[in-house]
Formats: C-alpha cells, structure tokens, sequence
C-alpha cells in the first residue's frame, strides 16, 4: 500500500482538533478548531507535555511515552485550563506522532467558553447533534417539569376535595378515618366525641332543606369555634359529626367541652329571610371515647364503635346528654358504671 | 379502545393517537396569536372538557380534527392557511425560541437547512422518540430549485406540508434567505412543495450562537436567557 501522504490542509478539516508532534515531541501545527481553544498561542516548537498535561490512564511526558499509548484513550488538560479532554495519539510514520482531541462531556461548556460553531468541527462529528440533543432534552425535561408541577397541584387539589364535606367545608369520614389510622399509629392520646343532632329532622321538615342546611353549616362554625387547630371536626352522615382532641383525655375537661357544645348548640338559629323569621332549634347528644397511649383500642373502626355506644347511652337518657363509654373489661378506675355509659346533662358540667 | 385489535403496542392504537406536542401547539398558536378569549372561544366549540393541553399527554386525534374545524369558523380563515400560519408561529414566535434553535442546528445556511431537512424526522425522534414525522425527501432540479416530497400517510398527516411551508418561509427569514414556495398534491397520499431560493443573502436574518442554550453550567443559572 502506498504510505499516505496527507497535507497540513486536509488534515486540518478531518480532525481541526489535532496536534502534529515530531520526533523530539515539539509541536509543528495544530488543527484551526484546537488554536482557537488555545487563544491563538504561539506553540510551535514548544514541547507537547508543556502544552498537553496527559494524566490519564498516567502521566506521560516525553514522546516515546506517548506513543507507548498509541491508539488508547487519553485523559488530559490544556495548561492552563480546567477542562477535561479526550485524547488518542498515534505515530504519523516519520518518527513523530499525531494526537487527536476532542472535547468529550466538556462539549457544551467548551462551545459555549469558546464561541465556537458547526463548522469548528468535522462534518463526520456528532459534537453538534449531541448539542442539539442536551437543547431538545432540556425543553423536554421543562415540559415534564411543568407537567408535574400543574399535575401535582391537581392532585392537591382533588385530594383536599376527596377529604372535604362539600356542604359544612368540615372534614369527612374519609379524613376521620386517616387521622383516628394516623393517632393510633402514632400511639396517642385523644377523645372522641360523636356528636348526633336532636330534632334536627323536624328543622327540615317545617322549615326545609335550605333551613336545614344552614343549621348545619352553623353547627358546623361552632364545633369549629369550641375546638382547636389541632383537632378534627368531621361531618361523617346527615346530622351526624365526630369531633377528634389530640392530647385531651381528661374526663372534667372533656365534660365541660361537650357540655359548653350542648349549650351552643340550644341557642335558637335564626333565618329572616327563609323562613319568614322563624328560628330553628336543635340540641346534641354526644358520646365520648377516650383513646390512651398503649390502650387496646387499635383501630379507628373500634374506637367509632366505642363513641357510638357511648351516644346511644346518651340518646337512651333523654336528649341534650353526654356520656362517656366505659369498656367493661379494661377498665379499672372507681369510675366504673354499668355498661354503657355515664350519662350527663349539660347542667350537671362544671361551671360554663 | 383500540386497545384490544391486537396489535401491540404502537400499530392502529397509536394512529388514533395524536401527541400531545401536537394538541399543545394548536392551542398555543390560537392563544398567542389571538388571546386567551378567542381560544375559550374555539374550545367551547369543540366541547373540551378542559381548555389545556398537555404537551405530554397524548390524545385521540379525531379531537384534533375537531379544534381545527372550530378555528376555521372562529378565526374566518381556510384551513390551508392556518396550518401554515403554525408553522411560521412554530418558528418565529419569541415563545418557541428553543424550537427555532433546534431548526437551526441544520446547517449554516438556507440551501444547508434545505439539504438537512430529510434528517427532519430523525431529529425529531432524537428529542420525541414517539413523535412520527412524515418522512421528506428533497431533490435539486436545478441550481437553487428543490423539490421537498412530503411522504405523509393517514389523515393525521393531512396538510403537513401547509405546516412545513411555513415553517420553511420562516427560516428563510431566520436565515436572511428569499425563497418561493409552491404547494402540490403530489402521487398518492404524498404532498410537494416547490423550492426556488432566489437569495440566500437576502437580509442579516436571525443570530444562532450555538453555545447560547446548552444544559451545561450556565453563569445565569437554569434557564437563563429563555424567553
């Protein structure tokens, strides 16, 4: 084969990013892109290690060196610069060696530090469609970026919905049930109190639903009024509520709460406009169940159960009542009643 | 749906499908073109649930159909014209300057940009792997004189060359080029467009500095310099 004779020229378009090394290993030309990146520097007949810093797969510094790693993958740096290049040498048949470059995952950055353009190089490389690539996938990436964001305010959103009783804006049994899960997961104290409406049937029927409605949404503003951030007000049937307190299983405490509620609740609700004046009256009974750290009541199911035989107790006693349930067999304090519950007007609480 | 034809993945299901890169650009180029009303306007029209499309997402594509239909009456113009009116919006709108730039990335100047649109669909692929581009092939007559053969297949494709003549007298501006265009129906289902460039450098067109958008570490952050 006849041994290839390639001017300066032609060599310059195939690889702009070489560097011709003689034998001593002094540089004799350098491709146009590679010039560029060096700022135009004088460096012809300047030894390649002071201009090319090998360190990779070792540091190489004399020409020999070099070519004992012809055709292997180089790692080095410009002196003076930071970035990290590829290399491959090879020997150019006089003794003397080639060594190509190319800017390897520095790409972008190099383009960008050395205003460089397509015809910088070689019309056989791929460095300008891998830059078209970083460009389209970084528009992706924004695109499923914003998806998310709007998909994760949706979700929020829809989610806050999912746990919300559309009329009273209260939570709903859906919520009750993941913040009694989540109580008891977290082993803590609370009290339930389930709060049932007397004569709210009667509300609807003489004076309709609009009535009725508004009576519950009052309801609701007050349950919200006596209790605090931390608690939970559900609206978990049509006149039925769960009132969830974190922390509070003192019965005098609780007594006095579910006594002030009845109360509250007594004061007529007045409707000018709907009702031609006529004001609605309702009362509460209410069951209470309390829920102690290391208790046997383990799920949120269970401790409803106990707050409904708790109401019932209070309903069987006449309306306007709270009651406790007591839990015949776990329970050993000198409060001990029969089964169901003690059972309290509102005039027996301690002062309001 | 068509999920049960047997087809596997992709086949008659995805032919239904229209991307929604495609759904999201209608809707932007209505909205950035003529406000937020006319395009409430036009989605009342076609009975969309929601007026957004996600670019994302993908969608039947007969809704499509229906939204141009619906921005024929709303806007009073042919179809014709308001597909090719998207491709010059595709190109030259200050909010897809990014799509401008990835065009450019075709060459140096208009007569290169014209010799790489064949790899058009390609590159889409590259940056949308499921975004299905009629194949282009594009042949010179004579000097300055191409013809660009759109291979489209399907109602889908239907007045895809309208959008690329818009695009295409777009990036002649881009480029400072003066060209003229002239629409066929070409064999078949295929759709021609007739290229004379009369003037590759005709005006100063647009700058395109390759390192200006890069992902890489950016002085300005991320996404600095976006529009």
């Amino acid at each position: 084969m006849t041994p290839l004779l390639m001017d300066q020229a032609s060599l310059d378009i195939l690889c702009p990013m070489h560097a011709r090394l003689d034998a001593s290993g002094r540089v004799q030309g350098l491709g146009p892109t590679l010039q560029r990146v060096l700022a135009g520097q004088e460096l012809r007949d300047t030894h390649f290690s002071r201009v090319f810093v090998v360190f990779r797969p070792r540091t190489v510094a004399t020409l020999p060196d070099l070519l004992s790693l012809a055709g292997r993958r180089l790692q080095l740096r410009l002196a003076g610069q930071g970035d990290t290049l590829r290399g491959l040498a090879v020997p150019d048949g006089a003794g003397g060696a080639v060594l190509n470059l190319s800017f390897g995952l520095g790409l972008v950055e190099a383009v960008r530090d050395h205003a460089l353009t397509s015809s910088d190089f070689a019309a056989t490389d791929l460095a300008i469609d891998m830059l078209y690539l970083v460009e389209a996938k970084s528009a992706a990436m924004e695109a499923s970026r914003t998806l998310n964001r709007r998909l994760r305010g949706a979700m929020l959103a829809a989610e806050e919905r999912a746990f919300t009783d559309p009329l009273t804006g209260l939570r709903n049994r859906r919520a009750l049930t993941r913040a009694l899960t989540d109580l008891l997961r977290r082993d803590m104290d609370f009290a339930v109190m389930h709060v049932d409406l007397d004569f709210f049937k009667q509300v609807n029927d003489t004076l309709g639903h609009g009535a009725g409605d508004r009576v519950l949404a009052r309801v609701a503003a007050l349950m919200l009024e006596v209790t605090r951030q931390e608690d939970t007000v559900a609206r978990i049937g049509g006149d039925e509520f769960v009132i969830v307190l974190v922390g509070v299983t003192d019965r005098v405490r609780l007594g006095e709460l579910a006594a002030r509620l009845i109360a509250r609740l007594e004061a007529p609700i007045g409707f000018e406009a709907e009702a031609h004046g006529r004001a609605a009256r309702v009362s509460a009974s209410i069951g209470i169940a309390l829920r102690q750290a290391g208790a046997r009541l383990s799920t949120a199911e269970a401790v409803l159960e106990a707050s409904d035989v708790a109401l019932y107790a209070a309903k069987r006693a006449g309306r306007g009542q709270y009651a406790f349930h007591h839990p015949e067999s776990a329970e050993k304090g000198p409060e001990r009643r029969a089964a169901g519950g003690s059972v309290r007007g509102p005039e027996e609480g301690s002062p309001r | 749906m068509g999920k049960a034809i047997g087809l596997g993945s992709g086949g008659l299901l995805m032919e239904r499908r229209m991307h929604g890169l495609v759904a999201r650009t209608l809707q932007c180029f209505v909205q950035d073109t003529y406000g937020q009303d006319c395009w409430q306007n036009v989605a009342d029209a076609a009975h969309l649930d929601l007026p957004e499309f996600e670019a994302m997402l993908d969608y039947e594509s007969q809704l499509i159909g229906q939204i141009l239909t619906r921005a024929e009456v709303e806007l009073g113009k042919s179809r014709a014209a308001i597909l090719e009116d998207i491709g010059t919006y595709l190109m030259a709108h200050p909010h897809n300057e990014r799509l401008r730039r990835l065009m450019r990335y075709g060459g140096e100047d208009f007569i290169d940009f014209l010799h790489s649109l064949e790899e058009l669909p390609g590159r889409a692929r590259l940056a949308v792997p499921d975004l299905d581009l009629p194949p282009l092939e594009l042949t010179e007559t004579a000097p300055r004189r191409f013809t660009l053969v759109c291979r489209c297949k399907g109602p889908t494709n239907r007045g895809y060359s309208r959008v690329l003549a818009g695009v295409l007298r777009a990036m002649a501006d881009d480029y400072g080029a003066l060209v003229l265009l002239e629409l066929e129906e070409g064999p078949g289902e295929a759709e021609v467009i007739q290229i004379a460039v009369i003037e590759t450098a005709y005006s100063e067109g647009r700058a395109f500095d390759l390192g200006a958008h890069g992902a890489g570490r950016q002085p300005g952050g991320p996404g600095a310099g976006r529009k």
